[in-house]
């Protein structure tokens, strides 16, 4: 029985839809050698202490510039896994679909869902498809949960920082957020804004090398740099950030379009960059290693951990002033004033 | 109240829009608030619209001033 | 604009004799000076960019009225929610009004997901917006003079080709009757205006003149970047120090002594003067734009018959104050603690370019 064009409300109600939808789309584009069998649980191994995160995605729209919620919904959640010390493993992965999403589009999500889990180095072992009627979702959301195997014993928190320590990124800052506004609000602003989503891993692993001089690492994506930043010291009683405005990297079909549109690049979400502070002697280092890999290449030095104004995220800018770096506040939209 | 920013024209297209970039961003504004839009103009957009020319020698000028001040100084 | 230009005007080697000659022109005036910003931009510019760090001590920067969200009254957010009781109207509106709480604390955001309300970043999107709608479509036409031709052009656009459901709910607020009122009122304590750059690219030097006349403050039109924001304020202070009072212009790469009319006479085909409230200072005559007559089918107000707008302030709220530059943020009770940019209280907190949500977010006393 050939599939149809669109999806249905039975497609999710366990029968014989449901099945064939598995049978001939999904499990057909995503099976591994952990994916055999069309189980209700799927068995693995884990080695030594490991991580476990779970995430869900509600990108709109689901296919942009630079990727989309297949992509998206794998390199996020390895990410997370990544930022945490831990090799990404396996994944499941939980699909909620709109009646009338087309088939064309899920094959699409699922191919990049394919090539992502490829790159990344993970498997999708489980997975689940609901369907909700049309008008109750937003065509296609997907949630995938990751497990991961720590790399060592030293655990990073942003309780591990102390003064003089280095605050590093990995790349340039604003590209998703504004890839997907533009894309979202149909802004005919040209095709140089893609998003950045890609797996951080291998530059995770770089810096774990570095044992205890790595004090903390965090992926930069809802609120952006801004918010990370922020998260490393809002507790702090101690510690505060000072950063340099002109350090940050930036490309400048993102600056441009910020500018367009009142947006600030250190708010705007990333998925394919990251924070990490280091010990201040192993900066140098650690930045050299970033460097050496493709989405590393811009990586440098942005700040360092201070004590003058503990909890505080201070930005040095341009013109050598100071200001607050707050929390980005409320929704990322285009404004005039 | 007033974001805006300088772009430069590339393209004049036939329905009063143009062509605009600044480094590799491209994007499209209305023109009918100026008058005499030319290819390599600078123009202030506010809101998808170019509101006015930018006088470039006035910009290279005030730059200069800026400079001597600096070397001055 | 050439990316090296742009650069030099965020390069601090440049930036350092206009700071200089600031403290230099501030350290030989005895007293606090006190420059309004008018520009909510300016607001949001002179924090963004750590000017305001760098100012003398005896400098007060005041916020100003300038922020088209901050003065628009609460009834309006309220009057635009309504039209949504209507099923077949769409709502349409420039991003930053719709956090703004109208009062029992809806906003527009709420509606967005369902597509009744819809955020464009350029008017020039009505005609299209409007074409693919089958029932009234309703613009939050709000701003002041820099965005008011692009609407103006916008709708006429509109209508000439044939669109017949594009509604206008004008709160439109123009700036030199705002700086009369302010120079009008009984105890202001104000040395000098920064006047707003792009506001002025549409109306030129001109109707700022009447700041010369006895009673006056000097006025520079200042530009955004940081260098300019810097050369506004050295020429300001300079002027204050010297008793002079002028208006100058500070921005010429971009203003235009006699402004851009064509952009004037656009607005004015579709527009005509009339009184307005802003939130703040009561009703100023002939301070907004409403529809010329041959337009008034176009008019929401009149075609949903909303009710006229009034001034309700929250309890405790210093908003009114506060875009007066009477008060500072800080001053206010309810700032940082009742009052954040999550749950605002008045409008100086909701919108992005408030003198409120500025001094919250980016810090107010210098580091």
């Amino acid at each position: 029985m050939k599939l149809p064009e669109r999806i249905i409300l039975e497609h999710g109600s366990g029968g014989a839809l449901s099945r064939q939808l598995t049978e001939q789309l999904i499990y057909p584009v995503l099976k591994n050698e952990h994916y055999t069998e069309l189980n209700d649980a799927t068995a693995f191994h884990s080695s030594g202490r490991t991580l476990i995160t779970t995430d869900t995605y509600v990108v709109d729209p689901p296919f942009f510039p630079g990727g989309d919620i297949g992509t998206l919904g794998v390199f996020g959640t390895c990410n997370d896994l990544a930022v945490c010390a831990a090799r990404p493993r396996y994944l499941t992965m939980g699909l909620v679909l709109e009646e009338g999403f087309a088939i064309a589009d899920l094959r699409r999500a699922l191919e990049s869902v394919r090539e992502a889990a490829k790159r990344a180095e993970v498997r999708v072992i489980s997975g689940d498809t609901k369907v909700v009627p049309s008008g109750k979702g937003g065509g296609i959301y997907m949630n995938t949960t990751g497990v991961g195997e720590a790399l060592g014993e030293h655990i990073l928190s942003s309780g591990n920082i102390r003064g003089g320590d280095a605050v590093l990124i990995s790349g340039p800052v604003g590209s998703h957020g504004l890839a997907i506004l533009a894309a979202r609000e149909e802004l005919k602003i040209g095709s140089a804004l893609r998003s950045d989503c890609a797996p951080l891993f291998p530059l995770c692993e770089a810096l774990y090398d570095l044992g205890g001089d790595l004090r903390f690492m965090r992926d930069a994506t809802r609120g952006g740099a801004a918010a990370v930043l922020n998260e490393t010291v809002s507790a702090s009683e101690k510690y505060g950030l000072e950063i340099v405005e002109t350090d940050f990297p930036i490309t400048g079909a993102v600056a441009a379009a910020a500018d367009l549109l009142g947006l600030n690049p250190l708010e705007i979400a990333n998925e394919g960059v990251f924070i990490a502070v280091v010990a201040d002697a192993a900066a140098d280092r650690a930045v050299a290693r970033l460097r050496a890999f493709d989405i590393g290449a811009k990586a440098c030095r942005i700040g360092t951990v201070g004590e003058r104004w503990p909890g505080k995220v201070i930005l040095e800018t341009a013109v050598g002033g100071k200001r607050i770096l707050d929390l980005p506040r409320g929704l990322l939209l285009p404004r005039i004033c | 109240m007033c974001l805006a920013v300088p772009m430069k024209i590339m393209k004049i297209l036939d329905d009063g829009r143009a062509v605009v970039a600044q480094d590799e961003l491209e994007t499209e504004v209305d023109l009918t608030l100026i008058d005499n839009p030319r290819v390599g103009d600078y123009v202030i957009i506010h809101a998808g619209y170019a509101i006015d020319l930018l006088d470039m020698a006035e910009a290279e000028e005030r730059l200069q001033i800026f400079r001597s001040l600096e070397e001055s100084g | 604009m050439s990316s090296p230009f742009q650069q030099s005007l965020h390069d601090r080697r440049l930036a350092a004799p206009l700071i200089e000659q600031i403290h230099e022109s501030a350290g030989r005036i005895s007293r606090t000076v006190r420059i309004m910003e008018v520009c909510g931009t300016h607001t949001v510019a002179i924090r963004r960019s750590g000017v305001h760090s760098l100012m003398p001590q005896n400098m007060l920067l005041l916020s100003g009225p300038g922020c088209p969200v901050c003065v628009t009254p609460t009834a309006y957010i309220d009057n635009a929610l309504s039209l949504l009781h209507d099923s077949r109207v769409t709502i349409v509106s420039f991003g930053d009004m719709l956090k703004v709480p109208g009062s029992d604390g809806k906003n527009l955001a709420a509606y967005m997901g369902a597509g009744r309300v819809r955020i464009v970043y350029s008017p020039a999107e009505l005609t299209s917006i409007a074409r693919g709608s089958s029932g009234p479509v309703v613009f939050l036409a709000i701003g002041f003079e820099t965005t008011i031709p692009t609407v103006a052009a916008a709708y006429l656009h509109a209508r000439r080709a044939g669109v017949d459901n594009l509604f206008l709910y004008t709160a439109f607020k123009t700036v030199p009757p705002a700086l009369h009122a302010l120079l009008d009122s009984p105890d202001r304590n104000l040395d000098g205006f920064l006047l707003p750059g792009h506001v002025s690219v549409i109306i030129g030097e001109h109707p700022y003149r009447f700041l010369e006349n006895t009673g006056g403050v000097p006025g520079v039109i200042t530009g955004f970047e940081p260098l300019d924001l810097l050369r506004g304020i050295a020429a300001l202070v300079k002027q204050i120090e010297r008793g002079e009072q002028r208006v100058e212009n500070a921005y010429r790469r971009a203003v235009r002594p006699e402004g851009n009319p064509k952009a004037r006479e656009i607005s004015r085909q579709l527009l005509e003067p009339s009184d307005a409230l802003w939130r703040g200072f009561g009703t100023i005559p002939a301070s907004g734009l409403s529809l010329r007559a041959d337009y008034m089918d176009a008019d929401a107000r009149l075609h949903f018959s909303l009710p006229d707008l009034r001034n309700i302030e929250p309890a405790g709220c210093s908003c009114a104050q506060v875009l007066q530059g009477r008060v500072r943020p800080i001053d206010c009770p309810l700032f940082a603690n009742a009052c954040t940019p999550e749950s605002p209280v008045g409008p100086c907190m909701v919108s992005s370019e408030g003198t409120c949500a500025a001094s919250f977010r980016y810090g107010d006393t210098p580091l």
